[in-house]
């Protein structure tokens, strides 16, 4: 069973190379106290077809896209991957290569990883981007990290219409790091200026989130200037899908831009793995974390990508290094490159176009009031006549699910739905997500 | 050009490979040939801020190569009066002349004492001769 | 070769996005983007020649041997990939009911229970994105079990042979660091050990077998150690692939176990990642573990969130889905023959030994596990050549450098592992490249000091990219580089 290519003449001739009768007196170095003595508790092994056979069988029994149609968001977005991302994901090159050590052996992932590198800077208005973090939430914990050192504040400030999950992530890295975390609330859908200056004069970083959690858009170039003149660094957590229509944070005055970039690239796939993007000013560049590509060249003097400014990292600096971060997400931020350049800027500013569209006709057809009077990108919050969990499970059971309960995450909200508007799904989508909210609301 | 290997008579030596040249309440602090040859072509130099303070046997500051960083060792305690912002912009300047033009930051000693328990080069020699 | 960017034309586009006929929106002016982002603008023709042109000119296992010690460079199933990719999985919202991500979550729990079953430990969080992330998240419950209890203790401790991300992920976890020596035969050192576990000891973080790729023989003593003074032990699973149904972490008295899905059980490495790090406890440490954890109620499964001494979260949703596809296949494809892998991996990596100890400096004299060690100082007393030029003549016979400067123990180390999933004849092929080499060395060191010769590129000023670093496209102000 499994993928062993070892004959039984090859092991004889193996184990009389190493002088041994049988591969047992190789273990022999480890204690007889400590050795598994019985057989793995595991299930049987399976040929491929069978495997096949039992994945497919759990497959079926999840209630995907295909299945319901779906206006799920909350920080996963269905859009439309292009097959030509196929191309990259096919090849076996960059499925099984490791992180490019040897850069001789590497140059193709190195190239792409710059590449990438550039269009996340470009989006983002940014200086410099490493080569990805885990996802969208502990790129956050990254951002924290980066702030408080370049600052000497120990105080990061939250806007509480930022994700909940990366504001979770955040508070379990803070304890380490020596944070203080500390939230603002909205008001009526979005954060109030002033009170983020109030938080911010004492903090290292402010961290908002624009489109926000609950679809809305924040007024980000004055969330950026109060932090600014608070003496705090301002992040955006962003979605790249909305930059081809919504201002890139670099320019208005972001020190740092970080997200999800599983909205360009990657399929839900029940969370991941996705990638997560680090924008951030130059000045920062010597305390982020991850691998950075830069380009140099070869003896001959050929231009040639290598992993640069490696002394930041844990197999140099080992206690004192910026992240333990090693492992990334390569092969996933390479997808979102593929995607963006499939694009190109108009059709980034396309899908752009169209999910503010979808979004506005939605608000248009469905007939229950809005949570938030705030203008929207791509998702759009209802407020219901009953709790959101009923509302869903009714619609559900009309093969329709209509999004996710604001209540699942902020008291209060209980009767708020958030439906996401996805360039995937059209205005005959719409018009039955309307009908069936009728029906059950 | 690499510097040749030297450890100069008129300096006052730290185990950590750090050096200092003492005139009048200043001293000037590198660090040694040994240093920067061990660690190759220096490609950062993370300085201390002039006005900061030093303290003897701690560390004021980095310098890096491409695959390494080590911390730099104050031999002597004081206010810093001087960086080399020279070697700041080239950090190479260490490896061609880790005593002259490689010079680090200049401080005023809180503490001439201290440099009684610096080695001499001789000592340093020997200490060197033994890693 | 050009950038995707110098390929680019304004006004060409390969992607085209449906037209739905809506009116067109007005966003807040101040709000709207300015300037549009310098995207590459190309043919989808052209996209597909660029990816291709990149893919040759990387190595991956697919392409040849990759000895890389501590990474487990194995085969990955292509049938792992399809199943990855089924719709089922795919386009499920991790949002999704818990009455509608059934299938996915029955996988997941099934894949505690291999895992927890492989480390002899009970409880099992999915949620780190990977080994690194295991480790932090190891060090959280470490914190938090100790603070339950009202216990102070501040230190971990490492060994000298460590990966950097277990210093690293100690300070990022907010505790000190003490390091540990290793003795002559590689195992740690026990006199230096008890002069340092003491009260304000929170625990050790251990990979064994080590980065030597040797089993601590008195690991059973160290366990005691740890425990008799109150603290716990932590278990790096960068090494796992020697010891899976032969030695388990929990048997032999470790408290916290992380596994890399993508070393073990074969998620690929995809150029840096993805790859998924599930941790593994004792029950004493399970009600600290990440929310959400995936239940069984009967034939139910949920995620639960209601957790009250969780550390909390490390990463979204219950961590990296497409990954646990992967794995658990890989695992069924065995099932108890997981056995039979780690004894090929030993097998495979002592038979190099054998071959390879007359070429160069074997520093530690004993069997290996999944992997070992060798110097190159021979060669470099000798003739002048380091470990970083065998790596780059490997290059040359179309192999892929073993891990080389590491384990920092070990001078000009050649650190080398080649996994269970090698024919006999790759890894005779690899032997007479490393012979021919160390041969070379007498005979033409220049071949080795120049080489790589048959690479895209030849070795590179590496001082350049640090000092003065380009690390982006900056278009019409880019730098022209000469050599």
């Amino acid at each position: 069973m499994g993928y062993l290519s070892l004959t039984d003449a090859d092991r004889a001739e193996m184990l009389a190379a190493i002088g041994i009768s049988s591969i047992d007196e190789l273990f022999e170095q480890i204690p007889p106290g400590v050795r598994f003595d019985r057989e793995l508790d595991v299930p049987p092994g399976l040929p491929e077809l069978e495997l096949a056979r039992h994945l497919t069988e759990l497959a079926e029994r999840n209630a995907h896209s295909g299945v319901e149609l779906s206006f799920l968001g909350a920080g996963i977005y269905d859009h439309y991957v292009p097959a030509v991302v196929d191309v990259l994901l096919s090849r076996g090159e960059f499925l099984t290569a490791y992180t490019p050590y040897q850069p001789e052996m590497s140059q193709g992932v190195l190239q792409a990883i710059f590449e990438y590198q550039t269009v996340i800077c470009e989006l983002t208005g940014l200086d410099v981007s490493n080569a990805s973090g885990y996802d969208g939430c502990t790129v956050a914990a990254d951002a924290c990290f980066v702030a408080k050192h370049a600052s000497d504040r120990s105080k990061v400030v939250l806007a509480e219409t930022l994700n909940p999950q990366v504001r979770q992530v955040v508070k379990t890295y803070a304890r380490g790091f020596g944070l203080e975390v500390v939230e603002i609330p909205h008001r009526g859908g979005t954060i109030d200026p002033d009170e983020v200056a109030a938080a911010a004069s004492d903090s290292a970083a402010v961290i908002f989130q624009q489109p926000n959690f609950f679809g809305c858009l924040e007024p980000a170039p004055d969330l950026a200037a109060a932090t600014g003149e608070a003496g705090a660094h301002a992040i955006a957590h962003v979605d790249l899908m909305s930059l081809g229509v919504l201002e890139a944070p670099g320019e208005y005055g972001c020190a740092m831009a970080i997200g999800e970039g599983q909205s360009v690239g990657c399929p839900p796939l029940y969370g991941g793995p996705h990638y997560g993007f680090f924008a951030a000013r130059q000045e920062f560049v010597r305390r982020m974390p991850g691998r950075i590509v830069g380009e140099t060249v070869d003896l001959d003097g050929e231009r040639a990508f290598v992993l640069t400014l490696q002394t930041r990292e844990q197999h140099i600096r080992r206690e004192k290094a910026t992240s333990n971060i090693t492992t990334n997400q390569t092969l996933l931020a390479l997808a979102g490159l593929v995607t963006l350049t499939w694009l190109g800027p108009q059709g980034l500013r396309e899908v752009g176009e169209t999910c503010v569209a979808l979004a506005e006709y939605a608000k248009e057809r469905i007939d229950l009031p809005l949570a938030f009077e705030r203008p929207t990108f791509d998702e759009v919050a209802f407020r219901l006549p009953r709790p959101a969990r009923d509302v869903i499970r009714d619609a559900r059971a009309r093969g329709v699910h209509p999004g996710y309960a604001l209540g699942r995450d902020y008291s209060g909200l209980d009767d708020v739905l958030l439906v996401a508007l996805t360039e995937k799904r059209t205005p005959d989508d719409v018009d039955r997500l309307a009908a069936v909210l009728a029906e059950v609301c | 050009m690499p510097a040749a290997e030297s450890y100069p008579d008129d300096l006052r030596y730290h185990p950590e490979h750090d050096w200092a040249r003492v005139e009048g309440d200043e001293a000037t602090m590198g660090i040694t040939w040994f240093a920067q040859d061990a660690l190759g072509e220096l490609v950062h130099y993370e300085a201390p801020e002039a006005g900061s303070t030093v303290t003897k046997d701690s560390s004021y500051g980095e310098v890096e190569s491409v695959k390494a960083v080590s911390d730099i060792v104050a031999p002597l305690s004081g206010e810093v009066v001087e960086v080399n912002g020279k070697v700041v912009d080239e950090p190479e300047r260490v490896n061609d002349d880790p005593y002259g033009e490689g010079w680090l930051i200049r401080i005023r000693m809180s503490d001439p004492t201290e440099l009684d328990a610096l080695m001499d080069a001789g000592a340093y020699r020997a200490h060197v001769a033994e890693q | 070769m050009k950038l995707i960017f110098e390929k680019s034309r304004a006004g060409r586009r390969a992607g085209r996005v449906p037209d739905y006929g809506l009116a067109k929106p007005e966003l807040p002016h101040e709000l709207r983007r300015a300037h549009p982002p310098r995207l590459p603008e190309v043919a989808e023709s052209e996209i597909v020649r660029h990816v291709t042109a990149l893919a040759d000119r990387t190595f991956g296992i697919d392409t040849g041997f990759y000895p890389l010690g501590s990474c487990t460079m194995k085969h990955n199933p292509r049938i792992n990939e399809r199943l990855g990719r089924l719709a089922g999985f795919r386009d499920l919202h991790p949002h999704q009911d818990d009455d509608g991500a059934q299938g996915a979550l029955e996988l997941m729990w099934r894949l505690q229970g291999i895992l927890a079953e492989v480390a002899g430990l009970p409880a099992v969080t999915l949620q780190p994105a990977a080994g690194s992330q295991g480790e932090l998240t190891g060090l959280m419950l470490m914190r938090a079990y100790f603070a339950d209890r009202d216990e102070e203790r501040d230190t971990i401790i490492t060994a000298d042979t460590a990966h950097g991300t277990n210093p690293a992920s100690v300070t990022m976890a907010g505790y000190k660091l003490e390091k540990v020596e290793t003795d002559g035969r590689g195992n740690l050192d026990l006199d230096d050990l008890r002069g340092k576990v003491n009260e304000r000891t929170a625990g050790l973080m251990l990979t064994n077998p080590s980065t030597l790729g040797l089993f601590d023989e008195g690991i059973e003593d160290v366990a005691r150690i740890f425990h008799d003074a109150g603290a716990l032990l932590y278990y790096d699973g960068a090494n796992l692939n020697a010891v899976v149904g032969i030695s388990r972490p929990g048997d032999m008295g470790f408290d916290i176990v992380h596994y890399n899905l993508h070393k073990t059980f074969s998620q690929p490495h995809g150029g840096g990642g993805p790859g998924g790090g599930p941790v593994a406890v004792r029950e004493t440490i399970e009600p600290y573990l990440p929310a959400p954890v995936v239940a069984r109620d009967g034939d139910v499964f949920r995620l639960d969130h209601d957790r009250p001494k969780s550390i909390g979260r490390v990463r979204g949703f219950a961590g990296p889905f497409g990954v646990f596809v992967r794995s658990y296949a890989y695992m069924r494809a065995y099932g108890p023959d997981l056995k039979e892998m780690s004894e090929v991996a030993v097998l495979n990596a002592n038979y190099l030994l054998a071959r390879l100890r007359d070429a160069y400096d074997l520093p530690y004299d004993r069997h290996c596990m999944h992997e070992f060690v060798l110097s190159a100082r021979n060669l470099k007393r000798e003739h002048g050549i380091t470990a970083l030029d065998v790596a780059k003549r490997l290059m040359d016979y179309g192999i892929h450098p073993p891990t080389v400067y590491f384990p920092l123990v070990v001078p000009e180390a050649l650190m080398i592992e080649p996994t269970e999933t090698e024919p006999k004849e790759r890894l005779d092929d690899f032997v007479d490249a490393m012979q021919a080499i160390a041969r070379e060395a007498t005979e033409s060191p220049e071949l080795l000091k120049e080489a790589p010769h048959g690479r895209p590129v030849r070795r590179l000023d590496e001082v350049r990219a640090a000092k003065q670093p380009i690390l982006r496209y900056h278009f019409d102000e880019h730098p022209a580089l000469v050599g």
